[in-house]
This record gives C-alpha cells, structure tokens and sequence, in this order.
C-alpha cells in the first residue's frame, strides 16, 4: 500500500486532573498540559510499524483543530510520520465534520488505510472512524487490539464486551485502536531536530468545502455528582459488619 | 409526538439487556412511542421477548442471513432504511452500539449523542465527557433526527409486562460483503456476566500474576459476584480484555463492588461511579480510591482476602 493516513487530536493531557469552569461554559484549559489523544499514539505507532515492515510508504499525520495543534502533528513527525497536515476548523469541532474532512483528504491522497484512535479522551465521543467508514463506504474495524496487513486486506483482531473478534476486511478501510494495539515509541531528541524540517500543510476548512453538519449545542457543563466519603474498618470482621450493616451479606 | 426506534442487541436467541435498559432511558422521553428493530438471520426468539418490554409499541423483525453476524457496515444501511418517521433512533453504548450507531448517524447525515446518562427532553440531554470528570448538558437541532447510544448503567432494565405487536420487514439494499466475521473468541460464561452482575469483585496490579488472580475468582464465587479488572490488570496479561472496567472498558453499576489492589485512576473511578457500594482494600491508606469507597480496609490483600473469602462463604 502506498500511504497511511493518522489522525491526531490535541487534548488535554490524560494525567491533568480536569476541572470544570464555574461559569459553566467548559472545563479549564488555560495553562494545561495538552497532548496527543493517547489512542492516536497508538494508531500512529501501528501505521509506523506497518512502514517499516514494508506495508506501506508514507505516513501522513492529520490534526483538524486549531493552529496549537502543529505541536501535536511535530511529535508525531518526530514520532516518524513523513508529513502532517493541519486542518484548520476555527470553531467547528464535532466527529461528522471531522469525518467529512479526512474524507476530503483521502479524495486527495488516496491513502489504503485510514488507523484512527478509538474515541478522543476529551469528548469521549468514539464517532470519527465509525462515520468515516460510512461516508467513505468502506469497511470499519473499531476498537482493533491487532492488526495484520496482507496485500489488499487485513486481519484485524478486536475488543468486544464478551471476548475478542477477529474480522478480515478489504482494504482501503478505516481501523480505529484501541488501548492493547502496542505500545507507542519515546520520540528522541535529534528525531525532534529532524521533524522540523519535515513538510506541514496547513489547509483552511473552507477550502475543503464541507458541508455543515447540524450542531450538537453544549449548553452547560458541571462537575460529576461527588460519591459521599465513607468510612474505614480496621479488619475483615469489621469489614463483613458493615456489609451486613447495609443488607449486602 | 416523538417515535423512538431502538436497535437491538442479541446473541444466540436472547436479547441483550442493553436493549431493555434503552427502552427505560426512551421511556424517559415525555409521551415518546417506542418501537424496536431486531436485525438477525432469524430473530423470532429475540422479538418475542422483546415484545413483552413494558413501553415498547411494536417489535420489527428484519431477517437477512447477512445478518448472522453483527457487522457495522452491514447492518447500518438496515437500519437506515427502517428510520423514516422516526424522531430518535437509540442504541445501547455498548461495543455493539458504539460500533454501529455513528455509522447510521453519519448516513443521516447527523452527528450522534454519545452515552445519555439523562434525558431531560426530547432534544435535551446529558452525558458524560472527560472520563466523567464533566457532564456537559447537551441539546440537538429540533429539525433532525436525534442518533444516540445510550449509557446502559445510568438505566434499570424496562419491566416485562408489555405486550408489542410484531411485524417483519424485508428491506432490499444492496449490503457489502467487504467486511467478513472470522471468529469470536467468548471468555467463559461460568460466572455472573460482569455488566449485570448485582455484585463484582475487582482485582488490580497488586495481584501479579495469573495465578494470584485465583485470590479474585474464589472470593467472587464465594460471594456469587461477576469478576472484573483494572487496566493494569489486564495489560499484564493476569485477565482477558473482556474484563476491563473503567473509561475505556466496561462502565457497570453493581449493588456492591469490591476493589483489590486497584489504586483508583480516574480511568478506572468512571467505570464505577454508579456502584451502590464501593469497598477497597488496599495496602496504602493515600490511594484515590479510597476517596470514593463507602467502605475502606488498609492493608495485604494476600491475608485479607482469603479471610474475607472464609468469612462469607
Ligand atoms: C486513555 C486511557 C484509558 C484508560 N482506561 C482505563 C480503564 O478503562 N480502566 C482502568 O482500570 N484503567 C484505565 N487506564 C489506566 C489507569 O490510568 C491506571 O493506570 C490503571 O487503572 C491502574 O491499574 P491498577 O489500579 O490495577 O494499578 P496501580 O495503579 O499500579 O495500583 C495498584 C494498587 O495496588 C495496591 N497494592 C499493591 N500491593 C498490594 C497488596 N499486597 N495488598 C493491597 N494492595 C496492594 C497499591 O497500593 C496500588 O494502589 C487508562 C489510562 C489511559 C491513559
């Protein structure tokens, strides 16, 4: 296969303990650490590791987001990717318009295999790939904790509620990770010195034109209702009474 | 009025709960009319029990041997067609859903609502971002269909005394044949099933090793609860996968819950948090967990948890 596309999405960092604004209006990202989507990592280590076995010539990481978002995309390009390309939405985020991006893309670029991660961490959504795959009309393979190229198909073994299936899938196709696929390579600094001088597009939505999707508005946010402090025992016959205490033995 | 059509989810002849835990969160929806939809090879079984679901009008039957296996790609198109007239198609957040719900969002041309906790009107709704350090208050366009998974611990299962008319359908699209089912390899079904379970016991890193983990299994026995693992646990290799709770496992609401060994991420805290009670027994009194635990004991899991396991059984 000639190329592999990656999506990158900037997130706040999965070790940031997130707070929601009093105003309502979000969580606080002022001064946060932000990182890679952690399924990205992974999805962009498997592409690489499909590169270097052979299966593939180019990597190509895409960010869609804001302009921040090049810092991502350099990691990756530091992380092995050959070029990156940053989509510019201004304040169009939701999963249909980022499928309908990187389908934009993948008119452009032909790729044989789009491996996205299996949902962002900030919204939770797990929507991009699933959506893609339809708009596309090729076939998915979510939550994928494997994945073997072969010619014009791929194996690909994934993580369902009662075990894991296994699926054979024509390719082009969209493959979104999951957690267990592999574990993503520390980037080195002269990787980091390399990657600047590696290409990074950026190209404004509106050149694309997308259609707009209908919007999904986020009217508040608050914080999880908090579970009350309980109390400790001292031992497992203290533990056992207040099981009993509670009606639960 | 809204029409809310459920996508069932099934194995082997019965229904999976997730669809009657939908069927409570549409019935959530003021004066909503609830149909299902069961996409099978033979789905006789499965719409007869779902018809007895209190709430649900009508059970529709689409029978494809296509259908045999739940392929995404498949069955999107199935549904889609099933759609017109609805104002809400919902499914359950469960791997089955996830799967399968974006792809029938995108083909309606609509973004999806990702795991309702509440629904406070038809195009209202809240759910959980952050692994459940928000819950952002979300609301759809009036003029478009609602997609939606739904959060299958925020509900009780409908009851069973309804009585829907059933009816089949044949839809002739044209399905792709470029996603093909090899094999599922199932975990055993000797225990109570982890997301129904009344009670569950968890073991973490602490364990360290396979073996260990048999501390886990004999005391979920000993208590007739369904067995479940930290991420750690799993990526070790002590559990299969299928036994991952947490963001980006399973999200499970037990009576009780039993945490050994596990420190309490975030991660793993958001796959919990409807518990009715937590219990953690943890040798180091500073972990996270205890925050959250109804119930504490400090301490070595490997004295603790066999005398806990003699004292119950
Ligand atoms: C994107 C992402 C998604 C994730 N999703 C999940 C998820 O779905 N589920 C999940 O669980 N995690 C998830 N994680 C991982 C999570 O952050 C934690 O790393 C993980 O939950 C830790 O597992 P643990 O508590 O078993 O291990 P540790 O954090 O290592 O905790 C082990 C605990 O055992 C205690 N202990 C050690 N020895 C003993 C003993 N002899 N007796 C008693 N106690 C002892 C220690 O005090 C410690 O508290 C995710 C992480 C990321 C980045």
């Amino acid at each position: 296969m000639d190329k592999i596309l990656v999506g990158l999405k900037r997130v706040v960092d999965y070790n940031v303990r997130v707070r929601v604004r009093s105003d309502g209006s979000g969580v606080e990202t002022d001064g946060v650490k932000m990182s890679i989507n952690p399924f990205d990592e992974i999805a962009l280590e498997e592409a690489l590791r499909i590169k270097e076995r052979g299966d593939a010539s180019e990597v190509i990481v895409v960010s869609i987001g804001g302009n921040d978002s090049q810092q991502q995309l350099r990691t990756g390009l530091a992380m092995g990717a050959d070029r990156a390309i940053l989509v510019d939405s201004g304040e169009t985020r939701d999963p249909l318009t980022y499928a309908r991006v990187f389908l934009a893309l993948i008119e452009r670029e032909n790729p044989g295999l789009v491996i996205l991660g299996k949902q962002a961490i900030d919204d939770d959504n797990s929507q991009t790939g699933q959506m893609l795959a339809a708009l596309w009309d090729r076939p998915q393979a979510t939550f994928a904790s494997k994945l073997e190229v072969n010619g014009d198909k791929a194996t690909v073994t994934r993580e369902v509620d009662v075990g894991l299936e296994i699926v054979e899938i024509d390719l082009p196709a969209v493959v979104t990770v999951d957690l267990r696929m592999n574990e993503p390579r520390y980037v080195k600094l002269p990787d980091i010195m390399k990657a600047k001088k590696k290409p990074l597009d950026t190209i404004d939505i509106a050149e694309l034109n997308i259609e707009q999707a209908p919007a999904i508005k986020e009217v508040n946010f608050e914080p999880p209702s908090d579970r009350e402090k309980g109390v400790l025992v001292d031992d497992v016959a203290g533990l056992v009474a207040a099981l009993k205490d509670k009606g639960l033995l | 009025m809204p029409k809310v059509l459920i996508v069932a989810e099934h194995a082997d002849g019965k229904a999976n709960p997730s669809t009657a835990k939908c069927v409570a969160c549409a019935s959530a929806i003021p004066d909503a009319e609830i149909h299902v939809v069961v996409l099978s090879d033979d789905s006789e079984n499965v719409a007869n029990e779902l018809a007895t679901l209190a709430g649900v009008a009508r059970v529709i039957r689409v029978d494809n041997s296509q259908n045999s296996n739940t392929i995404a790609a498949v069955q999107a198109p199935q549904v889609v067609a099933v759609t017109d007239g609805y104002s809400h198609v919902f499914g359950p957040s469960t791997t089955f859903g996830k799967d399968l719900m974006p792809r029938v969002a995108a083909l309606l041309g609509v973004n999806q609502v990702s795991d309702i906790m509440e629904v406070l009107g038809s195009h209202s709704f809240k759910r959980p971002v952050y692994a459940g350090n928000a819950v952002v208050t979300v609301e759809t366009p009036s003029d478009s269909i609602v997609v939606a998974t739904v959060r299958v611990a925020s509900y009780r299962s409908a009851p069973n005394d309804g009585d829907a008319t059933i009816d089949a359908v044949t839809i002739d699209a044209e399905l792709p044949v470029h996603t093909r089912f090899l094999e599922l390899q199932a975990g055993s079904a000797d225990r109570p099933d982890l997301q129904t379970a009344a009670t569950v016991v968890s073991g973490g890193r602490a364990l360290g090793s396979t073996e260990s983990f048999d501390l886990i299994y004999k005391l979920a026995d000993a208590l007739g609860a369904g067995v479940g693992a930290s991420r750690a646990a799993v990526d070790a290799g002590y559990v299969p996968n299928e036994m991952q709770v947490g963001q980006t496992g399973k999200i499970i609401a037990p009576d009780l819950y039993i945490a050994i060994g596990i420190s309490g991420a975030i991660q793993h805290l958001t796959g919990i948090k409807d518990a009715g009670t937590i219990v953690a027994i943890n040798k180091d009194g500073e972990a996270p967990i205890f925050e959250v635990a109804d119930i504490g004991l400090v301490g070595d899991l490997f004295t603790i948890v066999p005398e806990l396991q003699d004292a119950v059984s």
